[in-house]
């Protein structure tokens, strides 16, 4: 056994290749965290003032909450302290004001893009993916505007829909997530500096997957992108995340908050590939991705799925949900979360049923590996008004090698006696003997853990668009290089 | 040259010896059959051979197709030609049967400098070798023996055996755990790719699998060394007499 667990070391080595910094000027503002920083903030957006003003509600929380030390202890997690007057809230590339066209754009961003893969240039007219793509702070271009406006929908950055749709943006935001909802959260609604805006008018399929593409360039800075679909009556929408940064020794905050509104009939599917610089093979650097996401299915027949492929950042604490408020709303949550060398992950979701005959499901994989410690933590609530309620939740956590961990904590509470929860979890380890399998076969101890996994996962890559299945399954190769020991 | 020459092979588990000292030269073309008791190290002999890593050559020397066949990994074995035919099966839940033994295939083609197969090019083969097994063609699309029945997963064993066309196939036990009818099949299916390139290494314990698959030599190994080694009809000796018998002239008898 302890050869194989050698080659398994031996696969895990391979160096994060989007570890790449790319020179552009930059325009931040001084770093530390006051009542005038988020005035500059809401100043260089221009925006109204309803939203300088909520950013100041948000702020005056987070103070008194920082005051009390009430940062969020509670995750299966562990980081030294983290000094808010430290970090930068605002760093924006310098560009001329007002981008008409990809043209202006600096070309040492529109470089880093291609480094990344992403169809920013609309070069890939035939991949049918529109993309907004978010540079440290602000939103840099959004692709397909046009062709999506034909149908009504409304794709653009944060801000700008501040500007254009601002009844829009007052009547949905923090609707779901409020600016007192939690720690970061709150941190986010002060200083959120840009991220997406959705809107699919009623009736309208979107005919295309929504992209956003988040990096991280600065030194030093947090990112907190805001993002907000709101899918109208009888709508439907796909929507693709991905995150990526570069290797810097020190750690990066990432507090993101994504609200997800459908109303009667409508559908959303949201997709997350995170892959933040984990850290280096010792646990320095990386990315805390500390992240608020949840969806509320208002009307009736409403569905909001979140799928995602974990596989970056030092350290993951996030728990997709759904609000099921609607009569007969679903809410699905399909994860895979791997951690490798020092990573940790504390993810999973919550189910809350409001509305009669709501279902949810979820299925949640874990993959740990080296020193990697990966918790589960799922709650399902099932309230006294959502009678015929049903849950199936599926569990399963996999070992790679004898130094990591893989923990469970799921909370069930159920209110109304007619509700019907099934709940499944295994634990499972790769084995010498499934290895040496694949391997007599002729395939390398590294393909055999990477198909391993592969099929361990596959129940959450089906549920992901195709070409972002391709992209998940390679990405978890990559990430598990090394963990074959 | 032989295809296969074990030179006084010593092989550990867990730091106890198994195999002191195996001797056997194996020709293309030939099929032997490697008898004996319980614990007497026939498929440490198979595991060994198929570069198992926890199992420990202490001693000796094996040269297959003319190469170190123990500085070899177990993939490189196998893309060597070497396949074991395995006595328990592992499940890999998720990976489906007709997927994994392409990618299979697929590695022992690169290895060979050969284009890989396409999907569109495999399935018309994977379809023959399933009729010769009688295997159902749904199977194909099952994850690998996962929830297959016993006697399933060995004739996806040899089925596995067929597409990738080995030099030298080890069938550790593969008649353990079939009835009547499965055995015939599974036998017949391994008879019909005998051919002047391919030796076949059989393990068994009983002597049936012998009916289908005569071999050209017999081994006796008892408690780690081959005690006797003859033709067809020492099977059928063997299947009379008992072990015992053996054991006793070998002056091995186990004291339990």
């Amino acid at each position: 056994m302890s050869t194989n667990l050698d080659t398994i070391r031996d696969l895990a080595e391979r160096e994060y290749k989007w570890g790449f910094v790319t020179s552009v000027e930059e325009e931040r503002v001084p770093k530390g965290l006051n009542e005038e920083i988020i005035r500059v903030i809401s100043a260089k957006k221009n925006e109204p003032e309803f939203m300088l003003q909520w950013r100041l509600r948000a702020y005056r929380h987070w103070a008194s909450l920082e005051k009390a030390e009430a940062e969020p202890k509670w995750a299966n997690v562990k980081y030294g302290p983290i000094d808010y007057q430290e970090i930068v809230y605002y760093s924006a590339p310098k560009q001329k004001p007002g981008l008409t066209s990809l043209e202006e754009m600096d070309p040492e961003i529109l470089r880093t893009y291609e480094k990344l893969g992403i169809p920013i240039e609309e070069q890939k007219h035939l991949a049918g993916v529109a993309v907004d793509a978010v540079f440290d702070s602000v939103s840099v271009a959004t692709t397909f505007k046009e062709k999506l406006a034909e149908l009504g929908i409304v794709f653009c950055s944060f801000s700008e829909a501040v500007q254009k749709h601002p009844n829009l943006v007052q009547k949905y935001l923090g609707s779901v997530v409020p600016y007192s909802d939690n720690f970061f959260a709150t941190l986010n609604a002060a200083v959120f500096t840009d991220g997406s805006f959705v809107y699919v008018p009623k009736g309208v399929r979107c005919p295309m997957e929504l992209s956003t593409y988040f990096r991280i360039n600065a030194a030093n800075t947090g990112q907190f992108e805001r993002t907000l679909i709101v899918a109208d009556e009888g709508s439907y929408v796909s929507y693709l995340e991905g995150c990526t940064a570069p290797i810097r020794d020190e750690n990066q905050l990432h507090a993101a908050v994504v609200e997800l509104i459908a109303l009667d009939n409508a559908q959303i599917k949201y997709s997350t590939v995170q892959n933040w610089y984990p850290g280096d093979k010792e646990g320095k650097g990386g990315i805390y991705n500390f992240v608020t996401k949840r969806g509320k299915c208002l009307g009736v027949n409403s569905k909001i799925s979140w799928t995602q492929v974990e596989t970056g950042s030092a350290i993951t604490w996030k728990y997709p949900s759904c609000i099921l408020q609607g009569e007969n709303s679903v809410g699905e949550f399909y994860s895979v979360a791997l951690t490798n060398n020092y990573q940790q992950a504390d993810t999973g979701t919550k189910m809350i049923h409001i509305g009669k005959n709501t279902r949810s499901t979820i299925v949640a994989k874990g993959i740990s590996a080296g020193h990697g410690q990966n918790t589960y933590r799922g709650q399902v609530k099932i309230m006294k008004s959502a009678t015929g309620a049903r849950n199936y939740t599926q569990c399963d956590s996999l070992l790679i090698g004898d130094k990591c961990g893989a923990h469970t904590f799921p909370y069930i509470e159920v209110r109304n006696s007619t509700a019907r929860m099934e709940h499944e979890a295994s634990t499972s380890k790769i084995g010498e003997d499934q290895l040496f399998y694949l391997r007599q076969r002729g395939l390398t101890a590294e393909d055999a853990v990477s198909m391993i996994v592969n099929g361990f996962c596959k129940r959450v890559f089906r549920e992901l668009p195709m070409e972002f299945a391709v992209e998940a399954q390679k990405l978890l190769s990559v990430s598990l290089e090394g963990s074959v020991g | 040259m032989s295809l296969l020459e074990i030179k006084n092979l010593h092989v550990s588990v867990d730091k106890h010896e198994i195999l002191k000292g195996i001797n056997l030269r194996v020709n293309a073309g030939e099929v032997h059959s490697i008898m004996g008791p319980n614990g007497s190290g026939k498929s440490t002999l198979a595991q060994a051979l198929a570069r198992r890593e926890t199992y420990t050559v202490t001693k000796g020397e094996v040269s297959y197709n003319g190469k170190d066949l123990l500085a070899m990994k177990p993939e490189e074995a196998a893309c060597d030609g070497i396949f074991m035919a395995f006595q328990y099966p592992v499940e890999i839940p998720g990976i489906s049967n007709a997927y994994f033994l392409r990618s299979a295939l697929n590695s022992t083609r690169k290895h060979r400098g050969l284009d890989e197969i396409d999907a569109m090019d495999f399935l018309p083969m994977f379809r023959e070798k399933l009729k010769l097994l009688d295997m159902d063609e749904k199977l194909m699309n099952r994850s690998v023996n996962e929830g297959f029945s016993g006697g399933e997963k060995k004739r996806n064993e040899i089925l596995q055996m067929a597409v990738l066309e080995p030099k030298l196939a080890i069938l550790d036990e593969t008649d353990s755990g079939l009835d009547i009818d499965a055995l015939r099949i599974v036998a017949q299916g391994v008879d019909a790719m005998r051919n002047p390139e391919r030796a076949i290494l059989v393990v068994t314990h009983y002597q049936r699998l012998l009916n289908y698959i005569v071999p050209d030599f017999v081994h006796v190994l008892v408690d780690g060394r081959i005690v006797r080694s003859g033709g067809p009809e020492l099977a059928l000796e063997l299947e009379e007499k008992g072990y015992g018998a053996m054991e006793a002239e070998a002056g091995h008898a186990n004291p339990a």
